[in-house]
């Protein structure tokens, strides 16, 4: 038997070479000059901006924020015009892009759950139109389809003076579309409060439904008693705010139409386009999620004598969304940061804004560091939201 | 296969019969099925009849103005007579050879590497051919040495520009997001942590705001009197982009190597870089080959917002052929509808290639 080898007696006095061999040392090293080399060219590259900045006379900071924009824009959710700051007309593009971004959010996920769904269905034609949909839209570049919706919208309608009118009030022109709106009133700020109360009470009853379901296993109509209170109270509001009707009709006046409210060509384009685009991808999400749950879910369901559509409720659904949604998260997130597209087709969105500002500042680092930093944020945001919720829906194991 | 395993015997009878039977079980099985068969079959004929007869049987081919507005259906004509301006942009037209030949000389590069994946006797040129097939682009396309004038890259367009921007992008990406990958994977705090932001932040941005930095930003970032053009900071940030993306994918290569084989390479004493290069990544790339094909296609259609900024890759030709004649603006639908069937044609191939790889790749571990 040999020696052990690790006896304190053996060791022999360090070298210098002995160190340079030391596998922490190393890591210590090279990480010392992976560090310096980020500096370094950080700090070549800050020296080279600082000395070009100040050969333009531009001067750096957020300072530019405060000045009169004095540009217009076409959408604005909130109180906007040329008279405004720098700051408001950011906040503006930012609504913008959130309005744009929810909005196809929600439509995506319907349509990419229809197109899903269908394309596992037992019925051959719709599987195959649905493979057609999805193998279509999800091959053909996003800002092309883009393009196309904003070439075609303008091109398909008529001139607001011949608008088609295809529901009563609708009003379609090469304009956008018109929308009649209810005029403002106190009803609706109390049908507001109303709703919200209602969602405090479907919380309460919810928990208390449970809490009966557990002791004594006897089901509520959740669903059905839920609905019943929100649109109860709702329209108890409704009916003690004077049941108001003036709607905001859009009309024909001289060359354009007033009143009403507007869609404009470049909002559709850019919701109908990211929308298509984005289905495609949360139909294949929707349709390899349903895939993953293995077919004993269901027959152990049928065993259970659980029927079919309370299965697909509680025993399936819940399984497929977990597979589903990290990869939805993704989807989400890349149509977000695919609605500063919008800056080509011209709608007022976060990067056309910041775009107009530094081209009439000469800002373009803060411009650029506060829409990447914006967009940033928005990232971090959904995935804070979709890791809790992922967390909320995750196999609750021992 | 559990398709096979479930279906009953094959069916018998006539053509006739068996087709009853198929249709009764696949179109027309309980009322809803019915209903649905019904409406898609409505839906088929008022969309395809009415698409069919603008686009072929009315349609005119002939790349006149008079002729389009003739028709009744879709002016091809208009695709026809602008071809070469949409296919090469504002490249000199007596050269357009050239960058027809880079086309096809990359095309067969791309080809033979996505067949190399496959063929061990195409693998080992895969390296060779990019090493040997660049440079002859670059002669091709700029030219200025062996008696080929000199093209400004400035003229460069079209659909060889869509595919150098996407491939140069992923070809240089592809050692950088590579190291990304492994500094992500490190035991090393800051290297793990540079990389981590690096690949965090470029994926939490949209490309179109990478592009404006490169276009805005980078000639900040040079000392006084360099300059690069607009062609190569485009090219630059998309590679820088595509590094970000390729990483991630990297990543799960390298997580699906099971923890043994890095302690296999520790305990036959190899130096981190061989345990690397000997037997890691060649298990971890291989796993990644479909995911990186994937992340091409989508590089090939993101290329498409270089627009934005500027230059004319394929989506930008066919702009500029709308706008060089007013009397063409109004043939927008036929400009988009080719544009979109050759980026089909090449995305669709490429993802369906791809997911048959994927496969292929599976097969040595079912047995």
């Amino acid at each position: 038997m040999s020696k052990p080898q690790n006896v304190p007696g053996n060791v022999r006095s360090k070298g210098l070479v002995d160190y340079l061999n030391d596998e922490n040392v190393r890591a210590v090293l090279y990480q010392i000059v992976a560090i310096g080399l980020i500096i370094l060219a950080g700090w070549y590259l800050v020296s080279n901006t600082l000395y070009n900045l100040e050969q333009q006379n531009i001067s750096t900071g957020y300072g530019f924020l405060d000045l009169e924009a004095s540009f217009e824009i076409s959408e604005t959710m909130i109180d906007y015009s040329a008279k405004s700051d720098y700051a408001t007309a950011l906040l503006v593009g930012l609504l913008n892009t959130v309005k744009v971004s929810f909005l196809g959010i929600v439509l995506c996920t319907i349509i990419g759950i229809i197109f899903g769904i269908a394309r596992l269905s037992s019925n051959w034609i719709v599987r195959k139109l649905a493979t057609v949909y999805v193998e279509t839209f999800r091959n053909i570049p996003v800002l092309l389809q883009l393009f196309f919706w904003y070439a075609l919208i303008p091109g398909a309608f008529p001139h607001p003076r011949d608008a088609l009118e295809p529901l009563p009030g609708v009003l379609l022109t090469s304009r956008g579309m018109y929308l009649p709106v209810p005029m403002a009133d106190t009803a609706f700020t109390m049908m507001g409060i109303a709703a919200v109360i209602a969602c405090v009470v479907i919380y309460f009853v919810k928990k208390w439904a449970k809490k009966r379901q557990d002791a004594t296993g006897q089901p509520f109509p959740m669903f059905l008693a839920g609905l019943g209170i929100f649109v109860g109270l709702v329209l108890l509001a409704y009916l003690a705010g004077g049941a108001p009707t003036d709607m905001s009709m859009p009309e024909l006046k001289g060359f354009n139409i007033r009143g009403g409210y507007n869609i404009s060509p470049e909002f559709m384009a850019v919701l109908i386009g990211l929308t298509v685009y984005t289905s495609t991808y949360v139909a294949e999400v929707v349709r390899s999620g349903i895939q993953a749950v293995p077919n004993g879910q269901w027959e152990a369901a049928d065993s259970l004598g659980i029927r079919r559509t309370v299965a697909l409720r509680k025993v399936i659904l819940p399984q497929s969304m977990r597979v589903a949604i990290p990869p939805l998260t993704n989807q989400y997130l890349n149509l977000t940061k695919n609605s500063s597209l919008a800056v080509a087709v011209g709608y007022p969105d976060l990067v056309s804004v910041s775009n107009t500002t530094m081209n009439q500042t000469g800002q373009a680092i803060e411009a650029i560091s506060i829409f990447m930093s914006i967009y940033l944020g928005l990232s971090l945001l959904t995935s804070l939201f979709m890791n809790w919720f992922n967390k909320k829906m995750a196999l609750v194991e021992r | 296969m559990s398709e096979n395993a479930k279906s009953p015997p094959l069916p018998t009878g006539t053509f006739m019969e068996r087709a009853v039977t198929w249709s009764k079980k696949n179109l027309f099985d309980g009322w809803f099925n019915t209903i649905l068969t019904l409406g898609s079959i409505a839906f088929i004929l008022w969309l395809v009849p009415p698409l069919v007869e603008w686009g072929i049987v009315n349609a005119t081919l002939a790349p006149s103005i008079e002729s389009c507005k003739e028709a009744t259906g879709a002016c091809w004509g208009f695709v026809n007579a602008n071809l070469r301006l949409i296919l090469f942009g504002t490249y000199p037209f007596d050269e357009q050879w050239r960058p027809l030949l880079a086309m096809i000389i990359l095309m067969g590069i791309i080809c033979g590497s996505l067949g190399g994946v496959k063929y061990a006797g195409v693998r080992k040129w895969i390296i060779p051919m990019w090493v040997i097939g660049v440079p002859i682009i670059c002669i091709l396309m700029w030219g200025g040495i062996f008696g080929l004038t000199y093209v400004q890259n400035s003229y460069w367009g079209g659909l060889p520009l869509t595919l150098i921007l996407s491939s140069i992008g992923v070809i240089f990406a592809f050692p950088f997001g590579l190291l990304l990958a492994l500094g992500r994977q490190s035991n090393m705090p800051a290297i793990k942590t540079v990389s981590v932001v690096y690949i965090e932040v470029i994926r939490g941005v949209p490309l179109i705001t990478v592009l404006f930095m490169a276009s805005v930003m980078f000639p900040l970032f040079l000392p006084d009197g360099v300059t690069i053009d607009k062609l190569l900071r485009a090219q630059i940030g998309i590679i820088l982009f595509t590094a970000a993306y390729l990483a991630e994918v990297f990543r799960g290569g390298l997580q699906a190597v099971p923890r043994g084989q890095f302690e296999a390479g520790d305990s036959l004493a190899l130096s981190y870089w061989q345990s690397m290069r000997l037997i890691v990544l060649p298990q971890a790339l291989r796993l990644v080959i479909p995911p990186t094909v994937n992340s091409f296609i989508s590089m090939f259609k993101d290329t498409t917002l270089v627009v934005i900024i500027g230059l004319f890759d394929f989506l930008g030709t066919v702009k500029l052929a709308l706008r060089s004649d007013p009397a063409w603006t109004k043939y927008y639908v036929e400009g988009y509808a080719f544009a979109a069937a050759i980026f089909f044609l090449i995305c669709f191939s490429m993802a369906k290639y791809s997911a048959y790889l994927e496969k292929e790749l599976r097969k040595g571990e079912q047995r």
